[in-house]
């Protein structure tokens, strides 16, 4: 079973991830890909709180998780990769070609930043950076839980768009 | 909130999911009249940053020393725990349901910690499955 979803989500691990996602998928580990958070055993600590018994969570800089994306990919279980912004994820596509899908979860209001969906705020430059993304073919989707419809990328970035 | 009695202020935070907090502090305000105990925050709409400063502040603003929160493995749990970094005196109360946050507001007479440890002891006893038969899926 292949990473399941590679997700763009500035909460990181919570309540959508672990159960909206977790649970209906069998979600068995999460890769939360992070240069700060891999250095940081306190951070560590705090996600690792937030998961299930019986998830497991790996913490990947960039440059690791490119390292060992296709053993986690063979992994027997199904997996969830996490980054917390565009510019993360556009960092590990460029050393992981493998990856050819991105969910769009969460990426929430902050100066600079409009509106695209509830859940979805962009800035031009992050606008830039998942048009790059999309421009290498992979598939974007913005989607918070599963219940939800996906919003294609184009449709996503079309303006206007009322959140 | 119920208006009776007035001078309530709030002794703890109550942060969920949605609408979930607002909720079940309006059923403590029907039930008890001290909804005003309790300040609910809700994260829609926020991003983890935001979570934690409006978490900050509502701290601060209200010199609350406990903060239940709905979901262990939520984006306020991970909030609070960072807040408690900063503030190692507060008490953070995960899975919060109406029993818990019921016998908090009327734990007036030992410190908010103290009664926030209590409630989480009545709210955990709370939990039961009445009824159902054997519980095993099929026909009982």
């Amino acid at each position: 079973m292949p990473i399941e979803i590679c997700r763009i989500d500035d909460r990181l691990i919570h309540g959508q991830v672990v159960v909206g996602w977790g649970q209906p998928l069998d979600v068995k580990f999460i890769v939360l890909v992070d240069d700060e958070v891999a250095t940081s055993d306190w951070e560590q600590e705090l996600y690792r709180l937030g998961v299930s018994p019986g998830m497991d969570v790996y913490f990947e800089t960039v440059a690791s998780a490119a390292d060992r994306f296709a053993a986690l990919a063979a992994d027997g279980r199904v997996g969830l990769l996490l980054t917390k912004d565009i510019e993360t994820m556009e960092r590990l596509v460029a050393r992981v070609p493998a990856i050819r899908t991105i969910n769009l979860g969460g990426l929430h209001a902050r100066a600079g930043r409009r509106p695209k969906l509830r859940y979805v705020f962009l800035s031009p430059e992050e606008e830039q950076g998942l048009r790059a993304l999309a421009a290498r073919g992979i598939t974007i989707t913005a989607q918070d839980v599963p219940a939800t419809r996906p919003i294609p990328i184009d449709d996503l970035l079309a303006e206007p768009r009322t959140p | 909130m119920s208006d009776t009695p007035d001078s309530i202020a709030p002794r703890a935070l109550v942060a969920g999911h949605g609408d979930f907090a607002i909720g079940v502090v309006s059923a403590v305000d029907q039930i008890t009249g001290r909804g005003g105990v309790l300040l609910p925050l809700s994260n829609r709409g926020l991003g983890a940053d935001e979570i934690v400063r409006v978490l900050r502040e509502a701290v601060i603003s209200n010199d609350t020393q406990v903060i239940f929160t709905d979901l262990p493995a939520g984006s306020w749990t991970i909030a609070a725990r960072r807040v408690q970094r900063e503030r190692p005196d507060l008490v953070v109360v995960t899975g919060a349901n109406l029993p818990a946050l019921l016998d908090f507001v009327f734990q007036t007479d030992c410190s908010a910690s103290v009664a926030a440890r209590h409630s989480a002891d009545k709210g955990r006893g709370a939990l039961a499955v009445l009824g159902g038969g054997t519980g095993s899926g099929g026909a009982d």
